[in-house]
């Protein structure tokens, strides 16, 4: 059998063995592995936090940990999951690997800038986990001033050092993207045969070149007044402490789609290779990415109607933030289109490309009820926003990076996963999520205050059945960690084209070489035009 | 066991924001229907049947994009309206309101009725009557929330923020703090108890008052020796204050700004901030001095120093309510 061959073929995997040549290695294939291990690591810590947010919140007093203890796991749950998970989940791991050969590069542009923006992602989560283990912060993952420049008393100007650090790397990622994209476009690759991925990935990567400078200038703000008291934001000062959640929010919105417009370039490419079709509308598609992106920008005063913010600044940031809904929804329609008259295999990674469509479809449709003025200052700062985000965030990003880590698998490590097993967890991962976070939202309406330790009793069952589903979840996040790993000495060796897509990337072997391609494609073709993989393929009526 | 699912509704906003749920459920239902059944049909009726398939490609539609482009955009628009008419509501209080003051730190409510009853994390107002706060904070952010009239408003150091409601329905209703505020944010709470109005009569007459705000106010003043400088005619070294709540005032600058709470606020604290036209920036800051209720009560005292011409009955001007909920911004003329 052709086993033997594929494992004596040199690919980026067997070129070196040593430490070194992992932690000095300019491949973007192998930065992608260093990233996959830092967001699981970072996950993981999230998770646990999550976990015991969860189980605290199964009774209305305040008995597993104190009020103190509870503040802080609510924080660093945000911010291990927000700025070193969510962000960098998707673009500097499965983007890493598959973007340049999408598009039929050697590499990214910036090989050095690529190692260097992990390192500072290392460094930065090595501040926040400092602060973590020194005493934990209790701000929020939101950092709202004056609370967090005058009276907590925690691990402030660390964890958000360690934010700042970061940013930078996800601004040399999003940099390095855009060059890319720009100048290393194989012969024929035109803009518009590109895969909706790197589209999504272009369009994730200006926010982060815009937005992500201004929650740096913000950090350094409130460093300055906690430390110097400048009176930027302590109105003893003269400050004004919502001039901080204006800074905070221009930057935090659009993060929001720094983490579920990569989500969207995954499903495209699943929703495509396993209904064999291509996306329909893809233009639309393509553009709707970025719009998002730039009304991205002007939306970010939604987060304050209740804050003091002026009441037509109020009208205007809601009035802007329905323009969001219609890109979001053309996906949405695009992608259940794309299904019509299609061949349609049920395989794992479609399996979550459902899951996020329905996940994702609710978390859009309640955003227009937070948007919606009157309703907002109900349900602010109340679980129905907590609810809300879990399902863009949970439902919509991580179901897709688990998609597409399913889909890539084959192609980054060479191995099948499990299918049964992998089933079973997508189905698991779809039933725990909703059991966690759908009674959120009746508690939200009911009135219950989120970053509350202790709780009226009437809320008890509701927050039994989150705990419940949470429970669930938890099962279904490990089973894949276990099987993957498994799948690295036993899975069945993987095929360079396993689900007969389309992408570049299927045209080199699994795993790629080391210089992904040996000679530089030519590209002829549309993206997703399956008459070039099946080959004598059945017409379907 | 208890398992509420639906809030109780309390408030005259209450059954608007409701029916906008009701609207916005409906919506969304039916999207996420639809978008769940044609998923689930087209994968089940074009499921792949054999390994060598290959559908025929179809690429778009242009009127189908424009479809779905503009009917949902038109159903957000009305989402848009509808939730601006009642937010445009919320935020204008009318002007028979009755007033409470309301002074947030970490971490309990303090309330102040112009009567002189104060209460702490607990509020008696009187059911059809509306009542407006006007609030601050004397640390971290907070939020006001009353899960059952449906409104919140967050109350911010440093300057005064309003919300108003109407009672509907006597009883006794949750008080949370929704901004998170530090430590004990989650024991923040406290309860509103609606009451017939002639029950609420007698509650204020049954409570032990400390002396309306005004005449609080008024001692606060002597104390203070405010007077020996802020005489009443107008001949001492700073402007007079009767009659000033309400007017537009002109600045040495040349701006015009109208004295409201906001202004007389920063004008005990950082007197120099707003110099009146015709006068030098003598005064001393009283910050530290005054704390943010003896604030209140001066204000309150300065409020009722109505002009030699106002004639009794006529109550003392309102404050002219700014849109803008942000009370501290100068208005031009």
């Amino acid at each position: 059998m052709t086993t033997a061959a594929i494992e004596t073929q040199a690919n980026y995997l067997n070129a070196g063995y040593g430490l070194k040549s992992w932690l000095l290695t300019k491949d973007h294939k192998r930065i992608a592995i260093l990233y996959l291990i830092l967001v699981t690591i970072f996950f993981s810590i999230g998770g646990i936090f999550a976990a015991l947010i969860r189980v605290e919140l199964l009774t209305p007093q305040g008995d597993l940990v104190s009020s103190e203890t509870y503040n802080k796991l609510f924080t660093m749950h945000g911010i291990a999951m927000i700025f070193f998970f969510l962000i960098p989940a998707i673009p500097a791991t499965l983007g890493n690997f598959v973007l340049p050969m999408m598009i039929g590069a050697r590499d990214l542009a910036f090989p050095r800038i690529n190692l260097l923006s992990w390192y500072l992602l290392v460094v930065g989560g090595g501040f926040a986990l400092f602060a973590m283990l020194a005493g934990g912060v209790d701000t929020g993952w939101t950092f709202y001033t004056p609370y967090s420049t005058t009276y907590s008393n925690t691990w402030v100007i660390a964890t958000a050092l360690g934010i700042f650090v970061s940013g930078f790397s996800s601004i040399l990622t999003g940099l390095n993207f855009i060059v890319t994209i720009h100048r290393m476009r194989a012969p024929g690759m035109t803009w518009f045969r590109m895969p909706l991925f790197v589209w999504a990935h272009y369009a994730t990567s200006v926010i982060q070149v815009l937005g992500t400078p201004v929650v740096a200038v913000t950090i350094v703000l409130v460093f300055c007044e906690r430390v110097f008291h400048i009176g930027i934001f302590d109105p003893a000062l003269g400050g004004d402490p919502v001039l901080f959640q204006h800074m905070f929010w221009f930057y935090s919105h659009p993060a929001v789609y720094i983490m579920v417009l990569p989500a969207m370039g995954v499903v495209s490419e699943i929703i495509s290779t396993f209904s064999r079709k291509p996306i329909f509308g893809y233009h639309f598609v393509a553009y709707s990415s970025m719009a998002i992106a730039v009304l991205g920008f002007l939306v970010w005063g939604h987060h304050l109607f209740v804050s003091t913010q002026s009441v037509y600044a109020g009208l205007v940031f809601s009035f802007l933030s329905y323009f969001v809904a219609v890109p979001s929804a053309v996906k949405v329609f695009n992608w259940t289109a794309t299904l019509y008259k299609g061949s349609i295999s049920f395989a794992t990674p479609m399996l979550y490309a459902f899951g996020f469509i329905g996940l994702f479809t609710i978390g859009g449709l309640t955003g227009l009820f937070v948007a919606s003025l009157g309703f907002d200052v109900h349900v602010t700062d109340t679980y129905f926003v907590v609810a809300h985000f879990h399902y863009v965030m949970v439902g919509g990003t991580i179901m897709a990076f688990l998609g597409g880590l399913h889909f890539w698998w084959p192609k980054i490590t060479g191995r099948m996963y499990p299918e049964n097993w992998a089933k079973l967890s997508a189905a698991i991962i779809f039933v725990g999520f909703n059991l966690t976070f759908f009674p959120q939202f009746i508690l939200g309406y009911l009135g219950m205050p989120r970053r509350y330790h202790v709780y009226p009793e009437e809320f008890q069952v509701l927050h039994v059945l989150s705990t419940a589903g949470a429970s669930i979840l938890a099962f279904g996040y490990l089973f894949p960690m276990i099987y993957f790993m498994w799948s690295l000495w036993y899975g069945e060796r993987a095929p360079a084209n396993p689900w007969g897509a389309t992408g570049l990337e299927w045209t080199v072997p699994s795993p790629p070489p080391i210089h992904n391609f040996d000679e530089v494609p030519v590209v002829t073709h549309e993206a997703y035009d399956y008459s070039t993989v099946v080959k004598e393929g059945v017409e379907v009526v | 066991m208890k398992l509420p699912l639906f809030p109780e509704s309390a408030s005259t906003f209450a059954p608007d924001v409701d029916h906008l749920l009701f609207y916005l459920v409906g919506v969304s239902v039916f999207f996420t229907v639809l978008i769940f059944v044609s998923i689930v049909y087209f994968a089940v009726r074009y499921r792949r049947r054999s390994d060598n398939e290959l559908p025929k490609p179809i690429h778009a539609s242009l009127a189908l994009e424009i479809a779905w482009s503009v009917i949902p955009f038109g159903l957000t628009i009305v989402m848009f309206g509808w939730g601006a008419n009642i937010f445009f509501r919320e935020s204008r209080p009318p002007k028979n309101a009755m007033q409470v003051y309301v002074v947030a730190k970490q971490w309990m409510w303090k309330l102040q009725h112009m009567e002189g009853q104060r209460e702490i994390n607990e509020l008696h107002i009187p059911v059809g009557r509306p009542v407006k706060l006007v609030m601050t904070s004397e640390d971290a952010i907070h939020s006001f929330f009353v899960p059952a009239f449906r409104t919140k408003q967050d109350v911010v150091p440093g300057r005064y923020s309003t919300t108003w409601f109407t009672a509907t329905k006597p009883g006794k209703y949750h008080l949370f703090c929704a901004e998170y505020c530090g430590t004990k944010h989650s024991g923040m709470t406290g309860w509103i108890y609606a009451m017939e109005p002639q029950d609420y009569q007698a509650w204020l007459s049954g409570g032990r008052a400390f002396g309306s705000l005004a005449e609080n106010g008024e001692k606060l003043f002597q104390d203070l020796a405010c007077g020996n400088c802020h005489k009443a005619d107008g001949s001492g070294r700073c402007p007079s204050l009767v009659g000033l709540f309400g007017r537009s005032v002109q600045l040495a600058d040349g701006r015009f700004v109208s004295a409201d709470e906001a202004y007389l606020r920063e004008s005990i604290l950082r007197p120099d901030a707003k110099i009146v036209a015709g006068y030098q920036p003598l005064m001393p800051t009283f910050q530290g001095q005054v704390s943010e209720e003896g604030v209140l009560e001066l204000i309150e005292y300065i409020k009722s120093l109505a002009p030699p011409a106002a004639v009794a009955g006529t109550t003392p001007a309102e404050i002219n309510v700014n849109p803008d909920r942000v009370t501290s911004s100068p208005s031009n003329p």
